[in-house]
């Protein structure tokens, strides 16, 4: 913190390490630098010595190799890349709808107490229905193509975004909105001065949920009804009994979901960046 | 220094009829809590104040006397009961924008660096933007914080950042400075270090002030006058005249004078049985 030289500080203590640049990178300071790749080599191993050791067959456990040569020869086919884009464009499109419809509801729903009063029952009761049931539904109703896999990645990404709109735009300090209160703000100056940004760690929360939410919708509308997609693949390489396919895949579902999270939380350090951490609310 | 510059502003904005004798005018002010399902309690009673323009006025009272009541009332922030009060002519019923208020807490928008927060009133009331930016510049000169203009409030001390909540408050230029214990919050030496400063930025701003504090050498020390309100229901126990030359450094607290002045304060709490 920066201290003002008019105003007389005691002197700090020096610090415990004196060359801040490198401590970053200090394994001591940081043991999780070297544990978490530890404990990984250390499964790796175990699963495939163990799985060799104890004799496990190859269909009900692959050994960690063949998924790596299977994730390999996958990664170098043009039909896999297929699929993952037509996962991606499902996730991604519903993922905007759903928690584009979340944003703007959520700010009627905070800032107009009748719309609350009207529609948070609903809300309440929609929400508790098990929104993964609804696939067959969708299919149904949208058929075998992009349309009912992107209804269901935003059905399911829309309720925790929602919550965190609503929760986040009711966060602002009462202190903030006195303040400009008393310097003559109106009701829109006060909601994009105050309650916008003290929402934001909020909404950055429901978008970090909402994306993971999109995937697994994208994927569980495959499983029902779809001729493309990583879900697809997934139910193929079951039916032919290729284990390390499948594992292939859901590698590249897990990462799927690790590079979203890491765009989210980048630009969350970007634009929400005065907040110490995220409260996240509801999953 | 240009800060008076603009000074006048207030003044062309209100009635002409209204007297620099006379910038608050707070009329037999009566202010009742009226919770819904228990009895009324009188906050504040029968308060008479009249603040000349450029005056210095602290209030002090014990502990819920009403002390911020007051403030928030003449902030437009809380309606009144009873009674009339006015600003350089204008009935306060709402927020008036020739009002500046410094806060307990800084009370800074993490999100914007100290020069945005300081242009927050001059945002929101839609002043001219260039004119206002050099002001908020000299504000920040002012008060010691050049160079920190594009910093965040978390990256300055507590002292720094209550110094950018003054500057906010006068960035508009306001006609009246209402200060609710606004160095509550700092350690002993930073508060009477900004004592130091806000009398200076007085001096220098031409404003009139109003200020809720707790410590009674603090008041003796900025003030031309002292209100002393009683415990609940707050009235107006005893209005002082500080006698003391100006301009005043921290040594004339130990001058003989200053003491009976704080003792007389004192003593109208001790009476009341409460410390404060």
């Amino acid at each position: 913190m920066a201290t003002s030289n008019l105003v007389r500080k005691p002197a700090q203590p020096p610090a415990p390490s004196a060359r801040p640049a490198r401590r970053k990178f200090d394994l001591r300071e940081k043991p999780q630098l070297w544990l978490v790749p530890t404990v990984f080599v250390v499964v790796v191993l175990a699963w495939e010595y163990g799985v060799q050791l104890l004799g496990v067959d190859e269909y009900v456990l692959p050994l960690p190799s063949s998924v790596v040569e299977s994730l390999w020869q996958q990664l170098g086919d043009d039909q896999f890349w297929g699929h993952f884009w037509v996962t991606t464009q499902e996730a991604l499109l519903g993922f905007v709808i759903g928690v584009g419809a979340a944003l703007v509801l959520g700010t009627f729903i905070s800032q107009i107490k009748i719309v609350e009063a009207t529609l948070m029952p609903y809300i309440v009761a929609f929400q508790t229905v098990p929104k993964v049931a609804l696939a067959p539904l969708f299919v149904v109703w949208f058929g075998f193509g992009l349309t009912s896999k992107v209804v269901m990645a935003a059905v399911i990404s829309f309720f925790p975004m929602l919550v965190n709109v609503i929760e986040g735009l009711r966060a602002a300090d009462a202190d903030k909105i006195q303040m400009l209160t008393v310097f003559g703000a109106s009701k829109a100056q006060i909601f994009r001065m105050v309650r916008l940004p003290s929402a934001l760690p909020f909404i950055f929360a429901g978008l970090d949920i909402g994306i993971v939410f999109a995937i697994l919708g994208a994927v569980v509308g495959e499983f029902i009804g779809a001729k493309e997609g990583l879900g697809y693949l997934l139910l193929q390489t079951n039916y032919n009994f290729d284990i390390a396919g499948m594992f292939a895949v859901l590698v590249v579902l897990s990462l799927m979901g690790l590079v979203a999270h890491f765009v989210i939380r980048l630009l969350q350090k970007r634009l929400a960046f005065w907040a110490e951490d995220t409260k996240v609310i509801g999953a | 220094m240009a800060i008076k510059a603009t000074a006048r502003r207030a003044q062309t904005q209100a009635p002409a009829s209204v007297s620099e004798d006379s910038w608050i005018e707070i009329d037999g002010l009566d202010k009742e809590y009226r919770p819904r399902k228990s009895a009324p309690t009188l906050a504040l009673s029968d308060i008479n104040l009249t603040v000349r323009r450029g005056e210095f006025i602290s209030v002090v009272g014990p502990s819920g006397c009403g002390k911020t009541t007051l403030l928030k009332i003449l902030a437009g922030l809380s309606p009144k009961t009873g009674g009339a009060v006015r600003i350089a002519g204008r009935d306060v019923t709402k927020p008036l924008p020739e009002v500046g208020m410094v806060f307990q807490a800084p009370t800074l928008l993490p999100w914007r660096t100290i020069f945005d927060n300081v242009m927050v009133p001059a945002e929101i009331q839609r002043l001219d933007p260039r004119r206002h930016r050099e002001r908020a510049q000299q504000l920040l000169e002012m008060v010691g914080l050049n160079g920190f203009e594009q910093k965040y409030p978390h990256e300055l001390s507590g002292g720094m950042q209550q110094r950018a909540g003054i500057c906010r408050a006068l960035v508009h230029d306001p006609a009246v400075l209402l200060m609710d214990e606004p160095f509550g919050a700092l350690d002993a030496m930073t508060r009477e270090y900004m004592n130091v400063e806000l009398l200076r930025i007085w001096q220098e701003s031409n404003q009139t002030i109003v200020l809720v504090t707790h410590s009674i050498p603090e008041a003796v020390f900025l003030s031309d006058r002292v209100v002393v309100l009683s415990p609940r229901p707050g009235r107006i126990a005893e209005v002082m005249d500080i006698d003391l030359e100006r301009p005043r450094d921290l040594g004339i607290m130990s001058s003989d004078r200053a003491g009976v002045y704080v003792e007389r304060i004192r003593r109208h709490f001790n009476a009341a049985g409460v410390i404060d």
